[in-house]
């Protein structure tokens, strides 16, 4: 019977080690391939290796601006969304009050919400009110999107919060600002952080709903799709794996933060 | 589960809920009724503006006209949910059970094809499988396999597309939920002369059936609405609903077809995700 489970388990690990090549394959090729010294206009087949890409990898104009476009929105709308969503997620994790369970579902839908609806119901409503879409409408979907998310993270991060550790801190004097500052909010930091990280890559990643509230503007994933008609440029891929080292850093060391404060 | 030393509140919560209720009702609650008034409108030409009218015949439109699309959407979500299910779940289960230290480096990889752009990981496989990729070649290299053969360009590529990039969805809260188990229980199985493949089925997976639940939606539900995997690994023949809506919306403007037709899929996955939340909570769906 050890001879069965031994071999289960040895089988369990190989299918994991292929799920885990299938997951990684492409991230292995952005990176690969940001060397790549393609032939013609698509960064598609392997060519010769070249660190140009990565020297110079702004050399794109309308990748580059629409690359800080991205960035700004991501910006702005994560900050909105982690503001807003912090609060609702306190709001439900931190009360007992009626209606609660009717906003939680409320908060659910707009996440279980194919983002095609979303982006088609955003576009439906801004040529109701006649608002001419742009960088704004971008930002208001991407922040509609992100609030969801942030609030319904952080919610299920201090749900097993223990709310008396503000009364304790009351009953050392502590004024209702401080025992906010000192007490609340860096106990419910590593979440909202996390929630914040991962809402930034929803935003910078966002092709659909964007494609419906873009107007003029162009983000990298819009820039991306237009011009693959006519190229797929290499500095595609250099910026690809900068958005990846970022953000892995960014993640490592928020984990290594939360860990070190929970021992 | 809920946190000690809840408080009874009337006010307070209200007011932390009150900026994004507000922001949720004005671009959330208010664009789904603006949809669902553009639907039931006449637009003859697509030149004119959508009059509101009742006009009920846009969901008969949007069944007759794309029907194809609505069943292929489906077809697809649904057997990418189940590929996802099949390969995803032996490695919840692996880092779950023999994780040991390494589990929070194992599932935070899991996590981190999301930090690049679900784009460019999509047009990735166009290379990394396209047809003078080094892998197309060693297979056309194979017995019975012949020389035009080609893994880009047809259904299964687009639902290897839709499965590869939801995948993390599924994988996610079935951890989260056979983490929760205590793996001595397939031990106490044995000892009653359960084998170990029954002791998984009988005592494992039932546990662990919530998280199951819970990823197959989140898989579910992004890949009914993609239209990206089509666009990039498909062909014309593998037009889903989005592709529909989008196109409908933004080159022919004929928008209240297009807006019957995200009505009819708001509808199907709402219900679902309704049922699933009275059945299990929402806490599941936040990974």
């Amino acid at each position: 019977m050890s001879a069965q489970k031994n071999r289960g388990k040895r089988s369990l690990q190989v299918i994991s080690a292929l799920v885990f090549l299938y997951l990684f394959a492409p991230i292995l090729w952005i990176v690969v391939f940001s060397f790549n010294d393609p032939r013609g206009r698509y960064n598609l087949n392997w060519s010769s290796f070249t660190l140009q890409n990565w020297l110079h990898p702004f050399a794109d104009k309308e990748l580059t601006d629409a690359f800080v476009t991205s960035l700004q929105i991501a910006f702005l709308a994560v900050t909105l969304a982690t503001v807003m969503g912090a609060l609702m997620a306190l709001a439900l994790s931190k009360f007992r009050f009626r209606g609660s369970s009717a906003v939680d579902i409320f908060l659910v839908l707009p996440l279980t919400t194919p983002e095609i609806v979303l982006g088609a119901s955003l576009l439906t409503m801004f040529i109701d009110f006649d608002w001419a879409r742009g960088f704004v409408t971008i930002v208001i979907a991407h922040t509609l999107f992100c609030l969801s998310f942030v609030a319904l993270t952080v919610k299920a991060r201090i749900s097993g919060f223990d709310w008396r550790l503000e009364e304790a801190a009351a009953d050392l004097g502590a004024g209702p600002w401080r025992t906010f500052s000192r007490v609340t909010f860096p106990l419910i930091l590593p979440g909202v952080f996390a929630a914040a990280l991962l809402s930034f890559a929803l935003s910078i990643d966002d092709y659909i709903i964007t494609s419906f509230n873009k107007g003029q503007t162009n983000t990298m994933p819009i820039h991306i799709w237009d011009s693959y008609k006519v190229e797929f440029r290499p500095e595609v891929n250099v910026l690809a794996s900068m958005i990846l080292v970022v953000s892995v850093v960014l993640l490592v060391g928020s984990s290594v933060m939360s860990a070190r404060r929970s021992r | 589960m809920a946190g000690e030393g809840r408080k009874n509140g009337r006010f307070v919560p209200w007011a932390l809920l009150s900026p994004g209720g507000l922001f949720l009702a004005l671009f959330f609650l208010v664009p789904v009724w603006a949809l669902a008034r553009i639907a039931l409108s006449t637009k003859p030409s697509r030149f004119e503006d959508p009059a509101f009218a009742w006009d009920f015949s846009n969901f008969g439109t949007a069944l007759s006209d794309y029907g194809g699309q609505f069943g292929r959407s489906f077809l697809y979500a649904g057997l990418a949910t189940l590929f996802a299910f099949i390969i995803g779940y032996p490695l919840a289960y692996s880092i779950a059970a023999y994780g040991g230290k390494w589990k929070d480096l194992l599932i935070g990889l899991v996590v981190i094809p999301f930090f690049t752009s679900f784009l460019i990981r999509t047009i990735a496989w166009t290379s990394i499988l396209g047809p003078q990729s080094v892998v197309t070649d060693a297979f056309r290299g194979l017995p019975l396999v012949g020389d035009d053969f080609n893994f880009i360009g047809n259904m299964w590529s687009v639902v290897g597309g839709l499965t590869y990039n939801f995948l993390p969805f599924m994988i996610l809260p079935i951890y989260v939920a056979l983490e929760k188990i205590d793996f001595r229980l397939t031990e106490a199985a044995g000892d009653l002369y359960a084998t170990p493949v029954a002791g998984f089925w009988r005592v494992i997976f039932p546990l662990s059936l919530p998280g199951v639940f819970a990823g197959s939606l989140l898989v579910f539900i992004p890949a009914a609405g993609d239209f990206i995997n089509t666009r990039f690994l498909g062909t014309p023949k593998t037009s889903v609903i989005g592709s529909v809506v989008q196109d409908q919306f933004l080159v022919q403007l004929n928008y209240p077809v297009a807006a019957a037709l995200s009505l009819f899929l708001m509808a199907i996955i709402t219900v679902a995700v309704l049922i699933y939340s009275k059945l299990f909570g929402t806490e599941g769906l936040a990974a």
